[in-house]
C-alpha cells in the first residue's frame, strides 16, 4: 500500500472544493448555496493544514485555518440574517427568482 | 502501524468525500444538512490525521455546534413547517458536471504533477501551547482584529434579521 503523503491530502481537497463548486453552481436554494462555500472553506483549510505539516511553515497554516473557520462563523452568521430578510420579503430564497434588480 | 494510519485515512477521506457528494446532490434540504454533519466530522477526522489537534477541536465547536446549527434554522425559518417535503430544484446540472470534472481534473493534475519541496514529517506534537503563544505574540493584532469582526458580524446580522418597524 502507497503511503498516506501530502498528495493524497490535496486530492481529497481538490474533490472537496469542486462538490462545494458543484452546490454553489447548481442549487436554487440559498441555504444549500451557503452549504457550498462551507465545504470550499474546509477544502481550503485542509490545504493549509496538510502544507503546514508536510512543508517548512511550523504552525502558521494552523492559524490561518483557525481564521478560515471564524470568517466562516462570521459570514454563515450574516449570510443567514440576509436570507432570512429575503424570505420575509419575497417568501422565497430561491436565488433564480430573486431577481428584482434586472427590471 | 503505518497500516493502520493509511487505513484510518481512506476511511475519513471516504466519509467526507461520500457525505459531501450527499450534501450536493441531495434533494431534501434537511438530509444535506445532515450529510454536512459528516462532512465536517470526516475533515475533522482528516485533521487529526494531519497532527492538527486544536483545529480539529475547533472545528467540531465551531462547525458542528455552531454553524450546522445555525444552517439548520435557516432551513427551517425559510420553509413552511407543515410542508413534510422539503425539496430544493437544480439548475445548470449537465453544463455543471462538465465543468466541475473539468476543474477537479485540472486541480488534481496540478496538485498532484507539482513538485512539491517536501522536509521529512516527525511525529505529531501538541499544538494548543504554541498556538496559544503565537497568537498572543506574533499575531494579536490579527487576533484583535478577528475579535471585532466578530462583534461586528454578531450586530450586523441582528440588526439585519431583526424585523423592522416599517
Amino acid at each position: 500500500m502507497i503511503e498516506v503523503g501530502l498528495n493524497h491530502f490535496l486530492v481529497v481537497s481538490s474533490l472537496l472544493f469542486s462538490m462545494g463548486i458543484y452546490a454553489i453552481v447548481t442549487r436554487k436554494n440559498a441555504i444549500l448555496v451557503l452549504m457550498g462555500v462551507e465545504l470550499i472553506l474546509n477544502a481550503a483549510n485542509i490545504n493549509f493544514i496538510a502544507f503546514s505539516r508536510f512543508g517548512n511553515f511550523g504552525l502558521q497554516g494552523h492559524l490561518m485555518a483557525l481564521f478560515v473557520i471564524v470568517l466562516a462563523a462570521a459570514e454563515a452568521a450574516i449570510a443567514l440574517a440576509i436570507v432570512l430578510n429575503i424570505y420575509k420579503t419575497l417568501s422565497t430564497v430561491n436565488i433564480d427568482e430573486v431577481d428584482n434588480l434586472r427590471d | 502501524m503505518d497500516y493502520t494510519y493509511t487505513a484510518i485515512f481512506y476511511l475519513f477521506a471516504a466519509i467526507t468525500l461520500v457525505s459531501g457528494f450527499f450534501v450536493v446532490t441531495n434533494r431534501n434540504i434537511i438530509y444535506s444538512a445532515f450529510f454536512l454533519l459528516f462532512t465536517f466530522f470526516g475533515v475533522a477526522g482528516i485533521y487529526v490525521l494531519l497532527g492538527a489537534d486544536f483545529v480539529a477541536i475547533v472545528q467540531l465547536i465551531v462547525y458542528v455546534g455552531g454553524i450546522l446549527i445555525l444552517l439548520l434554522f435557516g432551513v427551517m425559518l425559510t420553509n413552511k413547517i407543515t410542508n413534510v417535503e422539503i425539496k430544493t430544484g437544480t439548475i445548470n446540472v449537465i453544463p455543471a458536471i462538465l465543468g466541475v470534472g473539468f476543474l477537479s481534473g485540472t486541480l488534481i493534475a496540478a496538485l498532484v504533477v507539482s513538485d512539491w519541496k517536501k522536509n521529512p514529517v516527525g511525529a505529531p506534537q501538541a499544538t494548543t501551547a504554541m498556538l496559544g503563544r503565537l497568537l498572543i505574540e506574533e499575531y494579536v493584532l490579527i487576533f484583535e482584529l478577528l475579535g471585532i469582526i466578530l462583534l461586528i458580524a454578531l450586530i450586523g446580522a441582528a440588526s439585519i434579521a431583526r424585523r423592522q418597524k416599517a
